[in-house]
């Protein structure tokens, strides 16, 4: 069981009370664009053992889309932050390579 | 014109907690930056802006926070397309929507001592550190919901109508008498 705090309304919740919108920061490659990145765009996926990047919706509370950094293996929750960004602020690194001084980072 | 009727009819129950529909419930959604919605609220209803999750209560009317753009304002059925004419007109080419939703929802009261204790058997949330006047979207069972509380005792939930007969069930259900779990004193 995760426990998640919405960046845009402050409420720490359990996940049930949230929706997985998969993984965060892609790079969209839409129509015109070579197939390989197409292709890599719509399929391809990290699903790394260790520090990953997700889409969260607060989909029974403010209904707000955010991003999450977490482990895969322990479902340690490093932090969330607004969805607004192409790349994780520079205090989530922070906390994830305290946690994770092995991680390679993002 | 055609009869008002709620979802749930004035539904009264009585058991851990008193549990009764609100009736004919006037409700106004807004949505846009709040800077825009708290001029307007302050000019139409005369009353501030809510805080973060939080309501502000006037003399007819409530303002609930809902999101980050959005706002619920809860008044008299007969009154509130009155009130959505005159907000609109406050806001005038602002982009904001105002609509009034007085049909989309159910609103069920709950009063007294165990209050907590019975919405805690539905909802994920920790009541423990729940302010009078505070406000929390969550689930209810398995569809989404709001409540707020309004005195010690009392507390409101909205849901959509189309789950208001879903909520009332599971809401009796959970208040049967013998079901006291007496997590919140």
């Amino acid at each position: 069981m995760l426990l998640l705090t919405c960046p845009c309304c402050g409420v720490t919740a359990e996940e049930t009370e949230f929706a997985n919108g998969g993984e965060a920061h892609l790079k969209r490659f839409g129509p015109g664009s070579d197939d390989a990145d197409y292709e890599a765009y719509m399929f391809a996926r990290k699903n790394p053992r260790g520090v990953h990047f997700e889409r969260w919706r607060h989909i029974y509370g403010c209904g707000k889309w955010f991003l999450m950094a977490r482990c895969t293996m322990t479902l340690e929750v490093f932090g969330t932050y607004r969805a607004q960004t192409s790349e994780p602020p520079a205090e989530i690194v922070a906390k994830i390579k305290a946690r994770r001084p092995e991680w390679e980072g993002f | 014109m055609s009869e008002v009727v709620s979802a749930l009819a004035g539904a009264r129950a009585s058991g851990m907690v008193e549990l009764a529909d609100a009736g004919a419930t006037g409700m106004i959604t807004l949505r846009g930056d709040h800077a825009l919605l708290g001029a307007a609220v302050q000019a139409v209803l005369g009353l501030a802006m809510p805080e973060v999750r939080r309501v502000v209560a006037g003399e007819g009317a409530q303002v609930l926070w809902m999101s980050p753009d959005e706002l619920l304002v809860i008044t008299g059925y007969d009154v509130a397309p009155g009130l959505a004419a005159d907000l609109q007109s406050a806001l005038g080419d602002a982009f904001a929507t105002v609509a009034v939703v007085s049909d989309a929802r159910a609103l069920i009261r709950l009063s007294g001592a165990q209050a907590r204790d019975v919405l805690a058997k539905l909802c994920p949330v920790d009541f423990a550190d729940f302010p009078v006047g505070a406000l929390r979207r969550t689930r209810a069972a398995q569809v989404a919901a709001a409540v707020w509380r309004t005195s010690d005792s009392d507390w409101s939930l909205i849901c959509f109508r189309s789950v208001a007969g879903y909520v009332w069930e599971a809401l009796v259900t959970v208040a049967q008498p013998g079901g006291e779990v007496a997590l919140y004193r």
